[in-house]
């Protein structure tokens, strides 16, 4: 598969699988705000899924559209990391999960903006201010919960430690990234990485939580399709009806 | 090619705004004639309302960006997306076309544009009014602050430090002053940065007491 393809997959993979996940909590939200901020991101992250998903179609150029790559792929095609795939939890893993997440995301999409490619430096600018608002949302939340009460503070650090080692993986380049780089297209990992550390560091400092450390053994895999037992199960999911309806519309 | 060349030319190109005059300045001056049919149709889609919420056209939202008559009548609408999931995107589209086709413009091409991302600095100060008394405050002139976007404008790739931290960090992160939409009051608090769409957050008055949408800056 073309590389440039399979980079734009990736982001997409990402943004779906954890729009998915996000919305499994519309009308489980621990408060209403959250059960809407919650949908909210997730909202805009299957926008960005169908701009990312478009672009491949049109580069792969092999009749395949954006309900296609969402809907006909089985697990081992999907590009997700494996950070996206991790189960709900109870709220702490949720936002942890998402301000990882969040993290990476700005500073990638910031960067992107700036890629060498204008369609995706376009989708990169269209998804910028969606993605920082994101950010400054679970930052503060991950304040609030680990400087709150000591029971959200357990939780969220336990979420932290938990998660650690899936946070490594979107800095993990492979031949994929790296022609992506060469090519001007996509930023480098060492300085998302630098970003991403400051950042985290600076908030998991704010909300007193002890942050683990950044030389860990990290999970990976996840970009090369090969997955968690929990992708399948999302998968079922989201793909229900395309799988008992084949070509079903609406 | 040369075809395409003589129907750029002769395409109409009617600024709305100054934002928009700039960025078209480098197009074709259009024919007058052109010019008067490309104003009728941005009237036209003037009375078209956003879906979410109908007191404010999709003109006034800033969702339309370019409108162009050929000579043969055919009328090409340049649309952008508010935020990418926006779900109301295609009732928009098709509420464009069954405008234009009601006024007799047989051929309608819709097009989607991504950059420059739409912002509500495209608002209308008629469509900010038409928020207030509808009880959504709207945006504070403060989107430099929130997006941080043009601090890293121009940089080399991958080179901006500063840029990309300073918009995200907790302490630069600077409120707007919201006023109430019911009482004017500035003494007013964010509740939830989510709201019942993406475009807006929730905010409460603590001098009224009420709760209120507060349509952020984008």
């Amino acid at each position: 598969m073309d590389h440039k393809v399979n980079y734009l997959l990736r982001l997409g993979d990402n943004a779906l699988i954890l729009s998915q996940q996000l919305s499994q909590w519309c009308g489980k939200g621990p408060a209403l705000e959250e059960d809407m901020a919650l949908t909210n991101v997730a909202l805009d992250l299957l926008g960005q899924t169908r701009m990312w998903y478009e672009y491949a179609a049109e580069l792969e150029g092999a009749g395949r559209d954006e309900d296609a790559l969402a809907y006909l792929r089985d697990a081992h095609e999907f590009k997700n990391c494996l950070l996206l795939e991790q189960p709900n939890g109870n709220y702490a893993d949720t936002l942890v999960r998402q301000f990882f997440f969040d993290a990476w995301h700005y500073f990638l999409i910031e960067a992107l903006t700036r890629s060498s490619d204008a369609r995706i430096a376009a989708i990169a600018e269209k998804s910028l201010k969606e993605v920082t608002y994101h950010l400054r949302r679970s930052g503060d939340l991950m304040v609030r919960l680990g400087d709150g009460t000591e029971l959200s503070h357990a939780r969220t650090q336990a979420a932290v430690n938990e998660l650690w080692m899936y946070s490594g993986e979107v800095f993990a380049y492979d031949a994929v990234d790296e022609a992506m780089v060469a090519a001007g297209v996509a930023p480098a990992a060492d300085q998302l990485r630098a970003h991403w550390l400051a950042h985290v560091g600076e908030i998991l400092a704010e909300a007193t939580l002890v942050m683990p450390p950044a030389d860990a053994w990290m999970q990976s895999g996840g970009k090369q399709g090969r997955h968690s037992e929990h992708l399948g199960y999302i998968l079922a999911e989201m793909q229900f009806l395309q799988r008992a309806y084949p070509g079903a519309q609406w | 090619m040369k075809a395409a060349a003589t129907a750029a030319r002769s395409a109409a190109t009617v600024a709305r705004s100054a934002a928009d005059a700039a960025r078209v300045s480098a197009t074709t001056v259009a024919p007058a004639k052109a010019g008067a049919q490309a104003e009728q149709i941005w009237a036209w889609l003037g009375a078209v309302p956003d879906p979410e919420i109908p007191v404010i056209s999709i003109v006034d939202l800033g969702i339309v960006r370019d409108v162009r008559v050929a000579d043969d009548g055919a009328c090409d609408v340049t649309i952008t997306p508010t935020y990418s999931g926006c779900p109301a995107m295609q009732v928009i589209a098709s509420a464009i076309t069954d405008a234009l086709h009601a006024h007799g413009v047989a051929t309608v091409r819709l097009h989607n544009q991504l950059s420059p991302a739409w912002t509500t600095d495209w608002m209308s100060e008629a469509g900010k009014a038409a928020l207030r008394g509808y009880g959504i405050a709207p945006p504070a002139q403060q989107v430099i602050d929130i997006s941080g976007l043009r601090t890293n404008a121009g940089n080399a790739a991958g080179a901006a430090p500063a840029g990309p931290l300073a918009a995200i960090s907790r302490r630069a992160a600077i409120a707007p002053t919201v006023a109430c939409p019911h009482c004017g009051s500035t003494h007013t608090e964010i509740t939830s940065q989510f709201g019942s769409t993406p475009c807006k957050a929730l905010y409460k008055c603590l001098a009224c007491r009420e709760p209120f949408d507060y349509f952020k800056c984008h």
